[in-house]
């Protein structure tokens, strides 16, 4: 188990995108994920507002979701997005971290399915919420075929 | 309007689209940071997403991150949303463009959903994406986007999503 957590932490941080969007995994195990990305003006989508664009959103859901997959007891060897669905509540508030909360909350032989919540500061009130569906790999098969 | 009006030379339309487009773009950080070019064909747009190494997820592959490729085709969604939404106002000049290169931005409109469906992993390499208005309201809007990389019959991600359209100044109708 905490191979698995160590694993899948390392794998994070090897992320480009997620490092290059200064993303941290805080909390990670038993199919459940945290990742903070402290406010950045690259991040910006509004100049006038200052508010964090949508998109910055979905790539801190988007890797939340598959380290929680990542963090199942199941042991998936590896993980890719089959598709994501983002509601977007509220802009969140400039200046301040997002951080992405997310539970894989049933893992079958192929598939994983995961929800997600974003909030800022104002942690009851949340920015975005997300659900997705995953691939599960094991050891060969499914993923590799879906890479092709 | 009583007869046709003169036809205005073609460089003049040509600069006055590409500042508006230019001036959309450049509101937006984000944008730029993922290297988010538009080509822009009269009013069809194609978003181009040059390939960087920032924008890999998964580095054994390797292959485009996903939050990368939905933040793609949410900023090709909106920018063509947008474009199609002040497009009269552009062509007509009650939206100045020279007011808007100098910062005085139309609000873009806000996404409510985005939906991606990742359909083969993104390659190591430059993508696009373009971007259909399935019913633009007044208030709400709605819009698909499939992305692609070499092969246009071969899209990598599709998504659709549903946009909250800014209020209009100067509205008459």
């Amino acid at each position: 188990m905490a191979d698995q957590a160590k694993m899948a932490r390392q794998f994070i941080q090897a992320i480009p995108h997620a490092k290059a969007l200064g993303m941290k995994l805080t909390e990670i195990g038993n199919g459940r994920a945290t990742i903070s990305m402290p406010y950045a003006d690259h991040l910006v989508g509004d100049l006038k507002t200052g508010v964090i664009h949508g998109g910055a959103v979905s790539a801190v859901m988007d890797t939340c979701c598959g380290a929680a997959v990542m963090s199942h007891p199941s042991s998936p060897t590896g993980t890719a997005t089959i598709d994501l669905r983002i509601d977007y509540m509220r802009s969140a508030t400039p200046g301040q971290t997002v951080t992405a909360h997310a539970t894989c909350y049933h893992v079958g032989r192929s598939v994983a399915f995961v929800r997600a919540t974003a909030t800022d500061d104002d942690t009851g009130n949340p920015v975005a919420t997300a659900s997705g569906a995953f691939t599960v790999e094991n050891r060969s098969g499914a993923f590799k075929e879906k890479c092709k | 309007m009583n007869a046709r009006a003169k036809a205005e030379p073609a460089q003049l339309v040509k600069q006055r689209r590409d500042a508006a487009l230019a001036a959309l773009v450049e509101g937006v950080p984000y944008i730029r940071f993922l290297g988010i070019k538009f080509d822009r064909h009269g009013d069809e747009l194609t978003g181009v997403l040059r390939f960087d190494d920032k924008l890999i997820g998964n580095p054994f592959l390797p292959a485009l991150h996903g939050g990368a490729t939905a933040a793609f085709m949410e900023v090709t969604s909106i920018i063509t949303l947008s474009m199609a939404h002040l497009w009269k106002d552009i062509e007509s000049g009650v939206i100045d463009t020279q007011l808007m290169q100098q910062g005085e931005l139309p609000r873009l409109p806000k996404t409510i959903d985005f939906t991606v469906d990742y359909l083969r992993s993104g390659l190591p390499r430059d993508a696009y994406a373009r971007a259909t208005v399935a019913r633009a309201g007044r208030r709400y809007a709605s819009v698909q986007v499939k992305a692609w990389q070499d092969n246009r019959d071969k899209p990598f991600a599709q998504a659709s999503g549903h946009f909250l359209m800014p209020g209009r100044e100067n509205e008459h109708d």
